[in-house]
């Protein structure tokens, strides 16, 4: 026990002074780099003020110290136990690595949110099939209420441009919106996954209705034409998203595994952010092709340019998520 | 199955310190939440007022400008402030609360930004009705974002140490004269009684007057129980000043 309180407090004040302000200095600016000579002073203070704390535990008779000593030395921890110096992220070594890696890492997942898409697009083709009623259910928008007929003639019939002047505006609106449902899709891995696969599962139900429709129409090259350009790279998108909704869900069940939860979550954290910043990147895309290009059909643009490009797109993604990064 | 909420998060250093971080509540946190909200509408409402003046100048461009600056500072407000300040917003920094990572590490972009992502459900239904009913209910307080990014919101301790008076006064101690009598309180006197006296003398100011006569009556009896020192020492003096002098005479025998 420390007797003479004052006393040591008095010698050892000047001390926490010192770090306190070297932390404040610190704390205004999350950039800043301290010398050697800097950091081997700051160590010595926070050694110095952790014996301090240490000694002054004992005694509760002036806990607004201890608790003035016990911020100084957490915070002085956090500056020193930082993780090692990371370098500056690359927005291209992202693209070329972090991505497609992070991608093939956890390939299961994307595989799963595959399989619920392309089962629900059945689900939703069959319904429709089965009962054509169900299409006011199962698209709720207004757009896609009209019949195919009634679309591909207004479309293919325009004398002049919808969208003349408001391409930037709606692309936005594209790009802002899908990057949303994105997010949401990602972030309801914390359902256990539920809720992930619902929205991929709605998703895939809406997408096999209006499939079925034009095709069972017969508009199947406006279809193609209208969903390939952005649609390659929007939809895979959405199921990346569910992937990383997927892998967080995993790791937050963490089945046969016996690592504490925060240690499971803590692993997949790069992975998470890493395919969260690239669905962001392809809804970007998918946003600028489907304003820019999507909407714009025979005559404007033959279906085979159209077609041809959204097949150009989904074999280039296939080959850059397969293969690129690769050591 | 229940889980026992904690009130603060322990860190045990390398070194073998302990220190502790005091979690924010969830009415703290929905106060800060609120602020950031305000701030971020104001930022919006100007924004909108930038636009609507860009908007026929710019065709489209300016109605797009706004919807993603719209989006950007939606979900970027809390990203870019948090990393830009370690762990606060301007409502945090308001409420004296800040995001930690929950071993006590710094915050990397990769938590900041994932915490700041799963808003989107921590929101649902509304008002962050799932992030609250969460923080209730999770050991270290923490919403679904939290949980993922490996966070906690902790209470900032105080950034400045209020020295109170010393207990020495300077002037003529009776009990200087009895340095055995002295040893032998220090020898007996248990921890427990040396730090109620000391805590009480710094304190005394903030007692009732009758609990205050109470509470050095007490104390001085407990140390004349101890040891008997003369009238000479203790002749004249009141209870708290028999108490003072004799713990700034123990707590001076160590500096000789």
């Amino acid at each position: 026990m420390i007797l003479d309180l004052a006393g040591f407090i008095e010698t050892e004040r000047v001390y926490w002074e010192e770090l306190r302000a070297t932390l404040d200095r610190l704390s205004l600016d999350s950039e800043a780099r301290m010398t050697l000579e800097q950091v081997t002073r700051f160590h010595y203070l926070y050694q110095r003020c952790g014996a301090d704390l240490a000694r002054i535990g004992s005694l509760s008779t002036r806990p607004e110290v201890f608790d003035y000593l016990e911020s100084l030395v957490a915070r002085a921890y956090v500056e020193l136990h930082d993780a090692p110096q990371r370098s500056r992220f690359s927005f291209w070594r992202f693209l070329a690595q972090g991505f497609p890696q992070a991608f093939r890492r956890n390939i299961r997942a994307f595989t799963l949110c595959l399989l619920i898409t392309v089962v629900s697009a059945g689900l939703g083709a069959g319904a429709l099939a089965l009962d054509y009623d169900t299409k006011t259910v199962m698209m709720p928008f207004a757009h896609l209420n009209r019949t195919p007929q009634q679309r591909v003639r207004e479309e293919e019939s325009a004398k002049h441009d919808r969208l003349a002047g408001q391409h930037s505006t709606f692309s936005a609106q594209l790009m802002t919106h899908n990057i949303q449902v994105g997010v949401l899709t990602l972030a309801l891995g914390m359902t256990w996954g539920l809720g992930t696969i619902v929205m991929l599962f709605y998703n895939g139900l809406t997408m096999g209705a209006v499939a079925f429709d034009y095709i069972h129409a017969g508009y199947t090259p406006f279809l193609l034409g209208w969903l390939l350009p952005h649609g390659v790279i929007e939809i895979p998108a959405i199921m990346v998203a569910g992937q990383a909704g997927l892998v967080l869900a995993h790791a937050l069940i963490g089945w046969g595994d016996d690592t504490p939860r925060a240690a499971r979550l803590r692993l997949v954290r790069a992975d998470v952010f890493t395919l969260a910043g690239g669905f962001a990147v392809m809804l970007v895309w998918a946003g600028i092709i489907e304003a820019f290009f999507s909407q714009y059909h025979e005559p404007v643009l033959p279906y085979a340019l159209k077609i041809t490009f959204g097949l150009a797109e989904l074999t280039l993604l296939t080959l850059y998520l397969a293969r690129a990064g690769r050591r | 199955m229940t889980v026992e909420r904690i009130a603060s998060v322990t860190i045990e250093t390398p070194e073998g310190v302990s220190f502790s971080y005091p979690l924010a509540g969830p009415v703290t946190r929905f106060a800060a939440w609120l602020i950031d909200a305000l701030v971020i509408f104001t930022i919006l409402s100007a924004l909108s007022k930038v636009v609507s003046i860009i908007k026929p100048l710019t065709s489209g461009v300016g109605s797009a400008v706004g919807i993603i600056g719209y989006f950007v500072i939606s979900i970027g407000y809390g990203m870019f402030l948090e990393w830009r300040w370690r762990g606060q917003t301007i409502g945090k920094r308001l409420l004296k609360i800040r995001v930690m990572d929950a071993e006590g590490l710094r915050l990397s972009f990769q938590q900041i930004a994932i915490r700041n992502l799963l808003r989107a459900v921590d929101s649902l239904p509304v008002l962050y009705a799932v992030g609250g009913v969460a923080v209730v209910v999770s050991r270290h307080a923490q919403r679904l974002g939290d949980m993922a990014a490996g966070t906690i919101v902790v209470r900032q301790s105080r950034s400045g140490l209020v020295i109170p008076e010393t207990l020495r006064t300077g002037k003529y101690n009776s009990f200087a004269a009895w340095p055995h009598l002295v040893a032998r309180v220090r020898q007996k006197a248990p921890l427990d009684l040396m730090a109620i006296a000391v805590n009480a003398l710094e304190r005394r100011d903030q007692f009732e007057p009758e609990r205050r006569l109470e509470l050095f009556a007490d104390l001085a009896q407990k140390f004349r129980e101890i040891a008997a020192f003369p009238d000479e020492a203790s002749a004249f003096l009141t209870d708290e000043q028999y108490v003072r002098g004799l713990v700034d005479e123990m707590t001076r025998v160590r500096r000789r």
